[in-house]
């Protein structure tokens, strides 16, 4: 699938829905280690999350490959691990800053 | 990005959660977003490419800035206390655009321009759908469109993109962080950077928003206490109105308050100090930002702030006076006037790079650098520990027999007087000296009624004892009010040309430039 910022998508295996924050280019990115769908598109039924891939995204946490390359943002949380390509992709662990708007 | 998705993503996780509560209501985020579609589907018809807004703040805010970015066109916030012609101007420069402004001014701008209200009586009925998307999606295109108060020239416009604010409310902001109780009274006028940013990190955190449309400091208080305020933002004139009103009325506080975050000119560290001690439950930001930077670019956070005021060691309890460190994903430098890095704690120009920063004009090339820096025309230093010091806009430094003084150090030495409630201190040209310095004083009633040599020779006799002859203001010009922006920022050169040899003896008026006095803000 060809990702890019502002590309929202939902997963298969669950409720999660995400938007892409960072990063572009074809990639393969799975939840629960079935690949999402565009929001809005049809869902499989019936698909089950593939084992070892369990695990949840959870709600406003950002997820990010090694390289930091891409930068998937939960807007709606659910079951099933993040990953890309087959890599699973990490809680990217800001620190809280304060409010200054 | 398109900065409708901030919106779009929380009307489609938190549809239900009030946005903003204004004079008319509540407005959820679901309902908000309907409007946000309407107004674009509107400014689509009108074969707009810009939304001129020209209006104190209210529900219309977020609509127009939203429904602006719906369409792909620009929203474009404007001064609406300039004078007719000024906004007009402005208004010219713009492209294709359509006029959203306040009753008493919708004459004066001519077609096609609409009231806020007609226009928002407008939208309830046009059929533009209550889902999401779709938007124009091109992150390079103008999403705002800014003119700067004008404190050192005539106004430009700065343009940011939807990539420069995206970068900054994802960068910065957790995605729905606030808590379902938490509110910001928003004083910061829709034509101020503060203003737009507080508008896109609220809604993309979750946080309510409270506009409060005029500004004094009773209002604010009254709608700090009883609107469930857990949040906001001031700049430094409100600020020390507020601490005034409270000192005058030892009963008022705002229990509910946990954050205040102050930026937009730099703060009296007097003022600073005194608030610390009146709201001792709030936790203190200090944001550095510019409007070319998307708003802010360093924050000294609260922690920060109460190590400061309890540190018995110099080094740390300056750190009051600075602006704290640069947000992830900003870098600034310091450099000499030939564009070289300078040593740690030395005083040079600061620059600043990163993905929210603009330093695009209306009508003229990219104002940044080839490495992507921006010289912001403010001169400060970096200490040892990454700390920002901002010592005010380059043209202000007063250069004196080849020495450079800062008019913020005096300035403050002299707010430490209690016979002073206002000052600026500005350089004016000395045969002798090339450059020498100046006062332009308000009183207290502590000074006030006294003989001018007299005080004259009081202040200069304080500042004396403080920093020195080099750094004594030679001359003191008393006056009722200082000129400011309205963010209050003192306007300069207003000042100088006052203050300046033949410019002597003519009154400093606060309405010379801007009719900004009093209650304005």
């Amino acid at each position: 699938m060809i990702l890019k910022p502002g590309l929202r998508l939902r997963s298969q295996v669950g409720e999660t829905e995400m938007v892409v924050i960072k990063g572009s280019g074809d990639h393969e990115l799975a939840c629960g280690g079935v690949a999402v769908v565009p929001l809005g598109e049809p869902v499989a039924e019936g698909v089950e999350m593939a084992s070892g891939q369990d695990g949840a995204a959870l709600m406003g946490k950002r997820y990010t490959d090694a390289a930091d390359s891409v930068e998937i943002l939960c807007t709606k949380p659910g079951p099933g691990a993040l990953s890309l390509d087959g890599q699973p992709l990490e809680v990217k662990s800001a620190k809280a800053l304060p409010a200054s708007d | 990005m398109n900065i409708a998705i901030l919106l779009d993503l929380m009307a489609d996780s938190f549809g239900d959660r009030t946005a903003i509560t204004d004079d008319r209501g509540s407005v959820s985020y679901a309902d908000l977003r309907a409007l946000a579609r309407a107004a674009g589907a509107d400014l689509a018809t009108a074969g707009s490419a810009t939304l001129a807004f020209a209006d104190v703040c209210s529900v219309a805010v977020p609509t127009a800035l939203f429904g602006a970015a719906w369409a792909g066109a620009a929203y474009a916030p404007l001064n609406f206390r300039l004078p007719a012609e000024s906004l007009k101007a402005q208004v010219g420069r713009l492209d294709t655009p359509l006029t959203v402004a306040s009753e008493g001014l919708t004459p004066a701008l001519g077609t096609p321009a609409v009231s806020t209200s007609e226009w928002q009586d407008r939208l309830e009925r046009v059929e533009a759908g209550t889902d999401g998307g779709p938007y124009v999606d091109d992150p390079g295109n103008p999403a705002v469109i800014l003119f700067t108060s004008g404190s050192s020239g005539s106004p430009k416009a700065a343009v940011l993109t939807h990539d420069n604010l995206c970068s900054y409310v994802m960068d910065t902001v957790e995605f729905a962080g606030a808590g379902e109780d938490e509110g910001l009274l928003l004083a910061a006028p829709p034509f101020h950077i503060a203003g737009v940013a507080a508008v896109l990190t609220s809604v993309y955190s979750g946080r309510r928003i409270l506009p409060l449309p005029a500004f004094t400091p009773e209002a604010w208080l009254e709608k700090a206490r009883t609107g469930g305020v857990t949040h906001a933002f001031v700049v430094p004139t409100m600020l020390a109105r507020i601490v005034q009103c409270m000192d005058a009325d030892p009963g008022l506080s705002v229990p509910t308050l946990r954050a205040i975050s102050y930026g937009g000119a730099r703060m009296a560290a007097p003022v600073l100090e005194r608030a610390l001690e009146l709201f001792p439950e709030a936790q203190f930001v200090n944001a550095y930002g510019l409007t070319e930077t998307s708003s802010t670019i360093a924050v000294l956070g609260p922690e920060e702030h109460r190590e400061a005021l309890a540190s018995g060691d110099p080094e740390v309890r300056r750190r009051l006076a600075s602006v704290g460190r640069p947000l992830p994903g900003v870098e600034i430098a310091i450099v000499s006037d030939s564009g070289a890095a300078v040593e740690v704690g030395t005083r040079g120009f600061i620059r600043v790079r990163g993905a929210q920063v603009g330093g695009r004009y209306l009508d003229s090339a990219s104002s940044l650098d080839d490495g992507g820096w921006l010289v912001t025309g403010d001169v400060g230093s970096i200490d040892g520990s990454g700390y920002l010091y901002v010592e005010g806009r380059a043209d202000d430094v007063i250069i004196r027999g080849g020495e450079n003084l800062s008019p913020s150090e005096i300035e403050d030495t002299l707010l430490r007087h209690p016979g002073v409630a206002a000052v600026a201190v500005v350089g004016v040209p000395d045969a002798e000296w090339g450059e020498s310095v100046a006062a332009a004083v308000v009183l207290t009633p502590t000074l006030a009624g006294r003989p001018e040599d007299e005080i004259s020779d009081e202040l200069a006799g304080w500042v004396r004892g403080h920093l020195g002859s080099l750094k004594t203001p030679g001359r003191y010009v008393i006056c009722d009010d200082l000129p400011l922006t309205g963010s209050g920022k003192v306007l300069r050169r207003v000042v100088r040309d006052r203050l300046a040899p033949d410019g002597a003896g003519a009154p400093i008026s606060p309405g010379s430039v801007e009719p900004m006095k009093g209650e304005a803000l």
